[in-house]
């Protein structure tokens, strides 16, 4: 199964969406939204907080209605024939979507008897999912007592009792230690690996750029950008300048000087010593950072890379991805 | 660290092959989704039992005060006073805790694992009905408390041990129906207490104009108007028949006519509100 760029299989979609809209109370909190996700592959919504990613999530797991558009969910209308989604695809919501007061294995046998297991194979079942998440030992424990990432995978278990053919992941990573969160991004790999089409939403552009076969970036209902990692990210420009000052003092000095020799904006890092640059010819780097020693502007690091997701939300959107007062911050 | 690696790599095969090994189970029917669902909710019965306070402490105190306080005044005696109330007080002990089905739904449906339910493939209602058996049971907890503490003050049953048990069936089908509204108040309002409250709010006037406590002989006759067709006075006066061995059929019949109303009023609003909950 080649889950690393989805030309292998264009033709099956496994969400086909288009001009979805959800309006609550007459905020538009779904604008149009069009999709084309093929079957196999990691797709990503990204955006920041009430951006819509989670309305649009919650329509294509049939659990609201839109408002206009249309929708197929593996060839299956998603208002015609909400019963034959449901029986494919599964939901894991932003808020645990278990019960907190059962336990582990309760909770994993639970869901293995709505889906159609003799109580028997419920418990087999439930007991191969839990050592298979690394859960075994807290398997009789309520899940209420357990941490933040044994929660999230318990809750990704629970909607793989039977693989699902769709699987929705809402933020399935925030506020998660990078240990744990790296937990679940295996998981996904895995899961990616034996077939299924995940969805899953996302603040974190790491989360996105790591897993993500395509990415849609969403904002106040629309999606803004759509297409691989790199397509978005080459949208932007070929690099950016990121250089760490000694002084912070000096930071608008360098702001000024660096935008006057690479000819493009600077920005201003939330490190208060720190900035960066797009850079549209590399060889004006070394010039302008030869400026910069010039005017006894002195550098701790500095580095030419890739623009970050980050990067790229700023300049389709014209503000930082997550905002600076949020407490999630990105690790 | 090599170590480590390789227990991640072998984590990730054995991942790999519970998702592959695996045979697509039949759908669940609607009777094994319901009560896989009562199961959940006894199983929370299990981890706090103290939710079943409110089930046995309320009716006791409630049996206890107006026998003492009000039976002597009312029939002359605490003995006699009491072969009267008990059926009622059992009906209302039941009705009263029809309350928390509510008060429950709206706590648990403000969480996650509501979302993942609705969008589960499996008879939609079973999550409710599921509930609400595991809620039958704890009606049928709370008659048989009322009971043994009747029989312990001295109530004495005409209609014998099978009386008694027809009896409490009876209550617990109506209460199953009744249980139906406060389901769509538990869908309707946004927090569990304001649940309590609307709820309290309606059935202290339905339980109390009813013949529970008082025979409606002295009422006004615009009240005894009122009484007299109250699902409440209709049930308690099936359940005492069924007690004391006067029981008439009519009665029991009109006792399921007003149950079989509320489901067909209730339970369809109630699926309603569920399916569209946002």
């Amino acid at each position: 199964m080649n889950s690393s760029k989805p030309n292998s299989n264009y033709s099956e979609l496994a969400v086909e969406a288009s001009g979805l809209v959800k309006i609550f109370s007459r905020h538009r909190a779904v604008d149009g939204v069009d999709l084309a996700i093929p079957k196999g592959t990691v797709y990503g919504f990204l955006g920041p907080n009430g951006a819509g990613k989670t309305t649009t999530i919650r329509m294509l797991a049939t659990l609201l209605k839109p408002d206009e558009g249309s929708a197929k969910i593996l060839g299956h209308d998603l208002i015609r024939e909400p019963g034959a989604v449901r029986s494919r695809v599964s939901l894991t919501g932003q808020f645990a979507s278990i019960d907190e007061n059962l336990s582990g294995m309760e909770n994993l046998i639970l869901i293995a008897r709505l889906m159609g297991y003799t109580r028997k194979q419920a418990k087999t079942r439930a007991a191969e999912l839990l050592s298979a998440f690394g859960l075994e030992e807290a398997a009789k424990r309520q899940v209420k007592k357990y941490s933040g990432g044994m929660r999230r995978r318990i809750d990704i278990a629970a909607s793989i009792v039977v693989r699902p053919d769709l699987l929705f992941l809402d933020e399935p990573t925030t506020g998660l230690d990078p240990r744990s969160r790296n937990q679940i991004w295996d998981i996904v790999r895995v899961l990616v690996g034996t077939g299924t089409t995940v969805l899953l939403t996302t603040q974190y552009l790491e989360e996105a750029d790591q897993l993500a076969d395509r990415i849609a970036v969403i904002d106040h209902g629309k999606i803004i950008a759509e297409g691989t990692s790199g397509e978005l990210k080459a949208s932007v420009g070929s690099g950016v300048l990121h250089v760490r000052l000694l002084d912070r003092e000096k930071r608008s000095g360098a702001q000024r000087l660096l935008s006057e020799r690479l000819g493009t904006p600077v920005h201003l890092s939330n490190d208060p010593a720190a900035l960066s640059a797009r850079v549209t010819q590399t060889e004006r780097v070394s010039e302008a950072l030869g400026e910069l020693a010039k005017a006894d502007i002195r550098v701790t690091d500095f580095s030419l890379g890739q623009p970050s997701l980050d990067e790229v939300f700023l300049t389709l959107t014209g503000r930082p991805a997550v905002e600076k007062t949020s407490k999630e911050s990105h690790a | 660290m090599e170590q480590n690696t390789q227990s991640k790599i072998g984590q990730q095969e054995q991942l790999r092959k519970v998702l592959l090994s695996q045979e697509r189970p039949p759908k669940a029917g609607a009777v094994s989704a319901s009560l896989t669902f009562g199961w959940r909710a006894l199983l929370k019965i299990k981890y706090v039992p103290e939710q079943l306070l409110d089930v046995t402490f309320f009716p006791v105190m409630f049996t206890l005060m107006f026998t003492y306080l009000f039976g002597g005044a009312l029939a002359g005696s605490t003995s006699k006073y009491l072969q009267f109330l008990l059926p009622g007080i059992l009906v209302q002990t039941v009705v009263f805790t029809t309350v928390y089905t509510g008060v429950a739904l709206n706590t648990d449906i403000s969480k996650g694992i509501f979302d993942r339910f609705r969008s589960m493939p499996i008879w939609s209602p079973s999550p409710l009905v599921g509930a609400l058996i595991a809620d039958t049971f704890r009606y049928g907890i709370a008659s048989v408390i009322v009971m043994i503490l009747g029989l312990i003050l001295g109530f004495r049953p005409n209609g014998g041990l099978s009386g008694v048990v027809l009896g409490i069936v009876l209550i617990l089908i109506f209460a199953f129906s009744l249980s139906w509204i406060f389901t769509v108040i538990g869908l309707i309002l946004r927090t569990p207490n304001s649940v309590m409250g609307v709820s309290m709010t309606l059935l202290f006037p339905v339980t109390f104009a009813s013949n529970i406590f008082v025979d409606p002989a002295t009422m006004p006759s615009w009240l005894r108007a009122v009484v007299d067709v109250n699902p409440v006075s209709v049930l308690t006066t099936a359940v005492r028949g069924f007690m004391q061995g006067t029981i008439d059929i009519g009665e029991v019949v009109w006792v399921l006519v007003a149950s079989a109303i509320l489901i067909a009023i209730f339970a369809p609003i109630t699926m309603y509100l569920y399916r569209h909950k946002r």
